[in-house]
């Protein structure tokens, strides 16, 4: 079972603002689906290696290189920021 | 005449080439249909009028210069919008993205746009693909065009309801855990999931990595297949694309193919109906001189569970990236930047997106990592040395697509575990990560059932052979 204090944690650290309402909503529909995946402690995993690409052993790596953006692509990038100065993205501070 | 959006892809481009009719009068024939039909079906997140009308007089320059004219020349497509046009905005049908326009062409973009393909406009779906029934969108309800009170599947709903009610010749979808081939099944259309790496993901919206592919919706198995053969293909912006030959290279014969029948897919609690109508098609294979051979997938009633977890957890690695700061929506409430996370991401993202994150980031946290993901990585390989097994046997499997028709609106939105269970016969195969395709297979009540054909990795070919002989085993179904 998962607790109010767990649910608050976790959303704490996915950066998840929760209200009352639905931290008790996500206890309740979390519980239940972490109970159905508890199902998975009856397998014996003992010398079972993980999966993570089904046919892949080995990354694919590439040289380590600076490849440069055209400004046009890098304009149209900045036009998503939502807030931004001189080509500079705002944020609200920190501290 | 006759009304062009009856037509194949294949015959369209022959239309097209013998000049019956031009690429702008078969556009035109799509557009004026998605007027007329889509108030009612509501597949389309946008309609690009202008960009499709632009894409296709081009086609027909080509065409009138007697140029080479690729098979999907001029063929209006429709494309799910978690895949990236150019200059065209993309949601995701998420609000956090409700004002983002892509910044370039995702790579199966491109290659169809090389292929002069028409982009009728953007398609609904579940929210970042997360959902089996459209009903998570922030935007619309998709319908399912055999019964408006239903849904279409998901979570390329849009795709699947755009293809069946001939708003599109044809359309790209993704699969995660069967958002291809639960609507494809739904709707009553061919929706095929190639096998993972087979087509590049970049320009695809991240929902759960190593599970992702990009995939067709076509009304028939060889118009699937031309758009298969048009996106796939190892890309260099994407390092889990594989370029490898088709495993199977002599030439198809029915005689020799063996199709499994795994015992675990025929569950109780399955609509016995639509059993029924799977038990003759693999009758008619038989009588047709397939081998038919009984396999067990063992480890079948964990899938779920296991998909479940990995899917979680590389959803919540990938929506880290929606924080309101260098694209998607920002929220302007707060004081500091940790209020513009906050407020960014629960104003912006809906109630499935957050259980998954929130689910994901509980099971990799500390404590929980090795009991749940690790072990379900570790089921996972359990799962895909089940179908290895099975395919030592046999060419093929064969199993329902779902264990029921399309379901009513609102049946399943209260729990979400219910919801899950609707993947029950397609997740596995992402996590083991083979090619599967689903057909048409009669109908039960006045609705459509899926037969899905699971292949062996990087062996498309044998069940797209395989699948152009089981959709001749029933009259068509298209939706009207």
């Amino acid at each position: 079972m998962i607790s109010k204090k767990d649910v608050e944690h976790i959303a704490k650290l996915a950066r998840l603002s929760l209200t009352h309402n639905e931290i008790e909503k996500f206890q309740k529909e979390l519980g239940s689906i972490l109970d159905y995946v508890n199902k998975l402690k009856e397998v014996d995993v003992s010398d079972v290696e993980p999966t993570t690409h089904p046919f892949m052993p080995e990354n694919i790596m590439r040289e380590d290189e600076v490849n440069s953006l055209p400004m046009e692509k890098v304009d149209k990038l900045i036009k998503e920021i939502p807030e931004c100065e001189s080509r500079y993205v705002k944020v609200k501070r920190i501290l | 005449m006759s009304d062009l959006t009856t037509l194949t892809i294949v015959k369209a481009h022959e239309g097209l080439i013998k000049k019956e009719f031009s690429a702008l009068e078969l556009t035109k024939a799509y557009l004026d249909r998605i007027r007329e039909e889509d108030e009612k079906i509501h597949a389309f997140l946008v309609v690009l009028e202008e960009l499709a009308f632009s894409q296709a007089k081009e086609i027909d320059d080509l065409i009138s210069l007697k140029k080479e004219t690729p098979l999907l020349a001029g063929i209006p497509l429709a494309i799910k919008d978690n895949i990236l046009i150019d200059g065209i905005k993309c949601t995701a049908a998420s609000k956090i993205l409700e004002d983002y326009t892509a910044t370039y062409d995702a790579t199966c973009i491109k290659k169809l746009k090389n292929a002069g393909a028409v982009f009728l406009g953007k398609v609904n779906l579940d929210e970042f693909a997360m959902g089996s029934s459209c009903e998570n969108s922030a935007f619309v309800q998709t319908r399912n065009p055999h019964d408006l009170n239903r849904v279409p599947g998901g979570s390329s709903g849009g795709s699947a309801a755009s293809v069946s009610a001939r708003l599109s010749a044809g359309a790209l979808g993704s699969d995660t855990g069967g958002s291809i081939r639960l609507p494809a099944s739904f709707c009553g259309v061919v929706g095929m999931k190639p096998t993972y790496g087979r087509v590049s993901r970049y320009g695809l919206i991240a929902m759960a990595s190593s599970l992702d592919q990009i995939g067709p919706f076509a009304k028939t198995v060889e118009d699937a297949e031309i758009i298969f053969k048009t996106i796939c293909g190892e890309d260099s912006l994407d390092s889990t694309s594989i370029e490898r030959e088709d495993i199977k290279r002599e030439k198809f014969d029915i005689k020799k193919l063996r199709i499994g029948v795994p015992k675990e897919y025929f569950i109780e609690g399955m609509n016995l109906e639509v059993e029924k109508n799977i038990r003759q098609a693999i009758k008619k294979y038989e009588e047709l001189g397939v081998k038919i051979e009984e396999v067990s997938l063992p480890h079948t009633e964990y899938a779920m569970p296991v998909y479940y977890i990995i899917c979680a957890s590389e959803v919540s690695s990938n929506m880290a990236r929606y924080d309101g700061i260098r694209y998607g929506k920002r929220s302007s409430k707060g004081e500091n930047l940790l209020d513009t996370y906050l407020n960014s991401k629960s104003e912006g993202l809906g109630d499935e997106v957050r259980r998954r994150v929130m689910l994901g980031t509980y099971v990799l946290s500390s404590g929980y990592y090795d009991a749940y993901y690790v072990r379900a990585q570790k089921i996972r390989s359990l799962i895909k040395q089940d179908f290895d097994k099975a395919f030592k046997k046999v060419d093929i499997i064969l199993t329902p697509t779902s264990p029921c028709t399309a379901f009513s609106l609102g049946e399943k939105t209260k729990d979400p575990l219910t919801m899950y269970l609707s993947d029950v016969f397609v997740g596995a195969v992402n996590l083991a990560g083979l090619p599967a395709i689903s057909i048409p297979c009669g109908k039960v009540d006045n609705l459509p059932v899926g037969l899905q054909l699971i292949g062996k990795p990087f062996d498309e070919k044998t069940i797209f052979e395989a699948g152009k002989i089981a959709e001749n085993f029933q009259a068509p179904i298209m939706g009207e």
